[in-house]
């Protein structure tokens, strides 16, 4: 065989292959989608439908409509609100402080951010149950959202200051050469610049505390949050309810995904160094 | 007094002068972390050793003679035993595809990393539509003759492809994670690195294996580490698919804290947990030290 044969027929298969892992990806997706979109009459026959037929939003709005949930989504929307406010809220400025300055103890910082990988963070919502009864916010949005953060932080700090490391110094020093104070440097000229990629990082957090299941699990009773509620029916749940359900709680997320896809590698490429 | 000698600070002194500020700017993390992160790790262990007031290991004891312990310590071992070899050739393939030049490389880097925003229970859910008993992978094998009858995938019988099962829908969702630490690191190699053993002869699976791989070690330890930590978490996915008739280490801590309301068995799972993944990070931390200088040789 030539080398220019060997050459076409390795590409062949490069796109085969390609494409066979893409399927793979958007086979189980598809399906949910077409299951959560097709009436609770066609998820009840057997064989289903492998192509749309009647698309229609009954079944989504059985499962929304279905006791608890929208309660649930509610608690669900405000503890990733108060994730957010408290990981970008605490580890802005330390993530900015790796990024800017030189002092003792950064690197230990870093390395503790880094190596709290190492813990199975889940674990946390065991004994942070015992620790919210005794502080009143057990079975709280609040005490879901705290756990989130313990989360949510170490990556809300890495990501925050690479972002902050990729900003030119001069900048900062530009404007406070022309009389900014450190504090209006940063609020008028390095915030602007930041902006789209905390937006990501802010995105990626939101995507950790609504896919977050076993600490929003543990740490409620009856005030559940979406995942956890949806974990709470799920031994008696119908086949309507889990294909509408596992759409609902997929959608969402896969939506952020693809809006901060250009920022993905940025941010892990930080996690990875 | 300094202020009064020194007419003015320069502007490079003002940004670069310390003071306090760095630490005062990363006090809310550190107060965060110690609250929320070791405090409670301490508190887990704590909790499964003292009981009343007393000191006692009989929150291990029940653990360890509970009849679900030893499924779950085999199911979770097992698990982790399949799926990181699995998700790494996986991983590596979807990596290597795009970051080569191929077309709509953009495209399909995408698709790879979709999975990144499913949860373990939404993925859980999507894989239980293909594998209940009238669900969509039987209507596949039906629609191409290969049975007549549906297949029972969800057996409590058959815990072996019980857990396969599982494998496959956590395959489905973490290997993204894999994926785009792979491809960071991919991105930080040199393409001269290649070119040269190109120029000597390599073909492509030499090139892989004697340079591509040894520079992506650092990328590997970091998802290894990852991968086998959120492994011992696995959870939602198998209460998705198979209900209670399999079970994991988390499971049961779940289980033992919110259904028999005991928090000390509970915290003695969460300790377990904590001290297989502690030591798996150690393990991959050793194998896997580069020293600089390999990577340049």
């Amino acid at each position: 065989m030539s080398i220019r044969r060997r050459k076409q027929l390795s590409r062949v298969m490069l796109y085969t292959l390609a494409v066979i892992l893409a399927l793979w990806t958007l086979f189980p997706i598809y399906l949910i989608t077409l299951g959560a979109f097709s009436t609770e009459n066609a998820i009840y026959s057997y064989p289903l439908q492998l192509w749309p037929h009647h698309v229609t939003a009954s079944t989504l709005s059985f499962f929304v409509n279905s006791a608890g949930v929208i309660p649930s989504l509610e608690r669900s929307v405000w503890v990733l609100l108060i994730t957010l406010a408290l990981s970008l809220g605490v580890g802005l400025p330390a993530g900015y402080a790796l990024a800017r300055f030189k002092f003792p103890g950064a690197n230990l910082l870093r390395l503790g951010v880094v190596g709290t990988r190492a813990f199975p963070i889940v674990i946390l919502a065991i004994p942070l149950a015992a620790t919210f009864i005794r502080w009143g916010i057990d079975d709280s949005v609040l005490g879901v959202a705290i756990a989130h953060t313990a989360l949510a932080l170490p990556f809300a700090i890495l990501t925050t200051s690479s972002i902050f490391a990729g900003i030119s110094v001069e900048l900062e020093e530009a404007a406070m050469t022309l009389g900014c104070s450190r504090a209006s440097a940063f609020a008028r000229v390095i915030l602007p610049l930041a902006l789209p990629g905390l937006a990501a990082s802010a995105i990626f957090v939101v995507v950790l505390s609504w896919n977050e299941v076993f600490a929003a699990s543990t740490l409620t009773v009856l005030h559940r949050t979406l995942p956890a509620q949806v974990v709470a029916v799920l031994d008696q749940a119908l086949l309507p309810y889990r294909f509408a359900g596992g759409f609902f709680l997929l959608a969402p997320p896969l939506v952020m995904i693809f809006v901060i896809r250009r920022f993905l590698f940025g941010m892990w490429g930080q996690v990875v160094k | 007094m300094e202020a009064a000698v020194a007419p003015r600070a320069t502007i490079g002194r003002r940004l670069r002068r310390r003071e306090g500020l760095p630490y005062w700017l990363i006090l809310p993390t550190v107060a965060y972390m110690g609250i929320f992160f070791v405090w409670p790790m301490i508190q887990a262990f704590e909790l499964s050793v003292r009981v009343g007031g007393h000191w006692t290991f009989s929150p291990f004891r029940t653990m360890y003679h509970d009849i679900r312990f030893g499924q779950a310590l085999h199911f979770t071992l097992l698990f982790i035993a399949i799926i990181i070899p699995v998700q790494f050739v996986l991983a590596l393939t979807m990596a290597l595809i795009a970051n080569s030049d191929i077309r709509f490389r953009g495209i399909f880097l995408f698709l790879f990393i979709l999975p990144l925003g499913a949860s373990d229970l939404a993925a859980g859910l999507a894989w239980s539509s293909i594998f209940t008993q009238h669900g969509y992978l039987n209507t596949i094998l039906q629609d191409l003759g290969l049975r007549h009858t549906p297949y029972i995938f969800i057996n409590p019988q058959h815990q072996t492809q019980l857990t396969l099962e599982i494998v496959a829908a956590e395959v489905w969702r973490s290997t993204a994670l894999i994926t785009v630490i792979l491809m960071a690191g991919l991105q930080g190699i040199p393409k001269e690195y290649g070119e040269a053993a190109e120029v000597f002869g390599a073909g492509y699976f030499r090139r892989l294996w004697t340079v591509t791989l040894p520079m992506l070690k650092p990328a590997i330890q970091v998802a290894l580490l990852l991968r086998i930590v959120l492994a011992f978490e696995v959870f939602a996915v198998v209460l998705a698919i198979g209900g209670q008739t399999t079970t994991t280490l988390a499971l049961e801590a779940w289980n033992w804290q919110t259904s028999y309301l005991n928090p000390h068995v509970a915290a003695a799972y969460a300790a377990l947990i904590l001290a297989f993944s502690l030591v798996a990070a150690a393990v991959v931390i050793r194998l896997f030290r580069t020293r600089p200088e390999q990577l340049l040789r």
